[in-house]
């Protein structure tokens, strides 16, 4: 097994949800992030899925201490982060960069792009004189894939997928050893995802780099990732190499959510089961007890999973690690699926029998094979 | 394989032409759209005649408009109106009205540019210091960045005329005095605008890559944030100018600005003028003209600049 570059224990982030005219009055938690371990290989591509909301980007800024953690450790090589002073912190962020989702809002539109590569550089007293800098910038702009006349250009007369590369050349220009890749292609077009995904890979080989990276695409995250963690309501569900997670996915919720991805073969697509989860995703500020996914889950069970939240465990061999009591049983074929009642979330507002109309369905060829 | 060499030829050919070209920044992108405005043109041309007529004018006028040239021939109930000599007529004490209007010119820009720099400078400075505190000093910036708000919250309270009258009570009357209480009262406008602004830029997405970057909290606020939100603040103060030389005829009409009359004012001249309104409107009607013509002139350049600097107006 590799170094481990980064580890991550028990990683909360819960933001105060505030109330009141003159003083502000806490009245809950956002829990966007809820407990999370998790450990990034030097030279390797962790790969983090899970809808919107469920509290991955806030993981990823957390991790770099961008939002400060309510709680946890964060490892960076030895270091501790989330107790670092903030120059100490400042310095280390040479190491370890970000790519952002909007390629556009992520690039200050007064700057060009000579300045915005330079800036990092000069934060850290990096690349001595102006001539020195230069050269610097010319090869990470050579790296990215840009011309050199981009240098005195602004963002803004760029295209979308040429400012993401800027704000690729920007990360690597201080040579880190970790990115952070926040929904790095989702802003952009298709046929330009597959050049700066392959961009980030070619990156990852020339420089070592270790990555980070959030999406909602499961396509994306497969291809480029070497292990996958599924994230459901600010915890991991399930963490495992990549083939193993796409070919026999374990969790309930992991199941749901790959059986949701097309296969280019007619054949297997006809006979590929879709398991439609019913309900909404329930509110972060009032998580349900026990495991997160029961409300949704056809899979629950009345005993333990309202009650005892599951700890990430491995499941057979290897680095397959789980969070859900029953997977054994589920995986053998012990305990069946069953039809869910779709929770109300928003109090107050429709009916319930509006809501029970929606129902978890399993869809077999042949019928409901229930 | 002939064409495929020309394709490259031109490829080469057209990138070559980019690498000549510059970048073109936010603020020349923008200066040009004003420039193809007419109404920021019609805007520029009135501000290009005021702003020379007031540098220039007094050099130019036919008369002294201190003299009272005409004095014998003014009588209770009798103005001497336009004439060869006298375009304009005279005044109630025998002036040289249209010397007046051109000399006032002056005062009334001087007014203007002053009280509007007074309240910038001002705005600039509370509003950016709230704004970058509540932006990134966490809890303690915060907490400073309230403090400030209420206090200019308070004077945002006040109607501007009353406080504008309140402090040119306070400070005798003067042309100094409604400059600092018209430039006072735009103070808080500067101050929340900027604050406002910088909130909003604090928050987005290249402060965060500049955090993580590692640059200064300080570096951000002075580089990044400032900058972004400038465009709203001088929108703001070209359209203050406007309103500044009409508070200022306003104070001066209340009897608040300079006493003196020998330096003629706009504002002044017409709170001369209204005490013969039935003898002789035209004494009021000019200097009245003259401010709502230089204020539509800095609002029609406000204006065109709102639209260009607006990027979600951006055609």
């Amino acid at each position: 097994m590799t170094e481990t570059l980064v580890e991550v224990d028990d990683l909360k982030v819960h933001f105060p949800i505030k109330r009141g005219v003159f003083l502000d009055r806490v009245v809950g938690h956002v829990k966007a992030v809820d407990g999370v371990d998790l450990r990034i290989a030097k030279g390797q591509t962790y790969g983090l899925v899970g809808e919107s909301g469920c509290g991955k980007s806030t993981l990823g800024r957390a991790l770099l201490q961008l939002t400060p953690p309510t709680g946890g450790r964060v490892n960076f090589d030895g270091t501790e982060l989330t107790t670092l002073p903030a120059k100490q912190l400042r310095s280390m962020r040479r190491r370890m960069q970000m790519i952002f989702q909007d390629p556009m809002s992520s690039l200050d539109p007064r700057q060009n792009v000579e300045s915005i590569l330079t800036e990092g550089l000069q934060a850290h007293g990096l690349g001595g004189d102006r001539t020195e800098r230069r050269k610097i910038i010319a090869k990470a702009l050579d790296a990215v894939g840009l011309p050199q006349w981009a240098l005195s250009r602004y963002p803004h007369e760029f295209s979308g997928g040429q400012r993401q590369r800027i704000g690729i050349a920007r990360a690597v220009v201080l040579n880190p050893d970790l990115i952070v890749a926040d929904e790095p292609v989702s802003a952009l077009d298709v046929s330009i995802q597959a050049q700066v995904i392959n961009l980030l890979e070619e990156l990852q080989e020339e420089l070592g780099l270790t990555y980070l990276v959030i999406a909602h695409d499961l396509a994306v995250v497969r291809h480029i990732s070497d292990t996958v963690g599924v994230m459901y309501l600010g915890a991991l569900v399930e963490e495992a190499p990549s083939d193993d997670i796409y070919r026999t996915p374990l969790h309930p919720y992991t199941r749901a959510l790959m059986s949701a991805v097309p296969v280019p073969d007619p054949e297997v697509e006809d006979r590929r089961e879709r398991i439609l989860l019913a309900g909404d995703l329930p509110s972060p500020a009032n998580p349900p007890s026990g495991c997160r996914f029961h409300t949704r889950c056809p899979w629950a069970q009345p005993t333990r999973c309202g009650t005892e939240r599951p700890e990430l465990r491995v499941v057979g061999t290897g680095a397959h690690r789980v969070a859900c009591h029953f997977v054994e049983q589920i995986e053998s074929g012990e305990i069946r699926p069953h039809t869910v009642k779709a929770e109300v979330i928003a109090d107050g507002a429709g009916s319930k029998d509006a809501h029970g109309a929606l129902e978890t369905a399993l869809e077999t060829p042949g019928g409901p094979g229930i | 394989m002939s064409t495929k060499t020309d394709k490259i030829d031109r490829l080469s050919e057209l990138s070559a032409a980019k690498e000549d070209e510059h970048g073109v920044s936010l603020w020349t992108e923008a200066l040009r759209r004003v420039r193809r405005t007419p109404s920021a043109l019609v805007g520029v041309g009135i501000l290009v005649i005021f702003v020379l007529v007031a540098i220039v004018g007094p050099w130019l006028v036919p008369y002294s408009p201190s003299e009272l040239m005409g004095i014998n021939e003014v009588r209770p109930g009798v103005i001497p109106g336009p004439s060869a000599e006298h375009w304009l007529g005279y005044d109630h004490n025998g002036r040289d009205q249209f010397s007046r209007l051109i000399v006032g010119a002056r005062q009334t820009l001087l007014v203007g540019i002053v009280s509007t720099l007074i309240g910038l400078t001002l705005g600039a400075l509370v509003g950016g210091i709230a704004g970058a505190a509540a932006g990134l000093g966490g809890r303690i910036g915060r907490a400073v960045d309230s403090v400030l708000m209420r206090i200019v919250d308070m004077l945002l309270a006040l109607p501007s005329l009353l406080l504008a009258v309140s402090i040119a009570a306070l400070l005798g009357a003067s042309l100094t005095t409604v400059m600092i209480a018209v430039g006072v009262v735009s103070v808080p406008v500067f101050a929340r605008l900027l604050r406002g602004a910088m909130v909003v830029q604090a928050g987005s997405d290249y402060v965060l890559a500049s955090t993580s970057l590692g640059v200064k909290r300080t570096k951000i606020a002075v580089s990044h944030i400032l900058p972004n939100s400038l465009a709203p603040v001088i929108v703001q103060a070209t359209l203050t100018l406007a309103t500044a030389i009409i508070e200022a005829a306003a104070l001066s009409f209340l009897g608040l600005g300079n006493p003196d009359s020998a330096t003629p004012e706009w504002g002044l001249m017409l709170a001369d003028a209204q005490q013969y309104l039935d003898v002789r409107p035209g004494l009021a009607i000019f200097p009245a003209l003259g401010i709502i013509i230089t204020a539509l002139g800095f609002t029609l350049l406000g204006e065109a600049m709102r639209e260009a600097l607006d990027p979600k107006l951006r055609k």
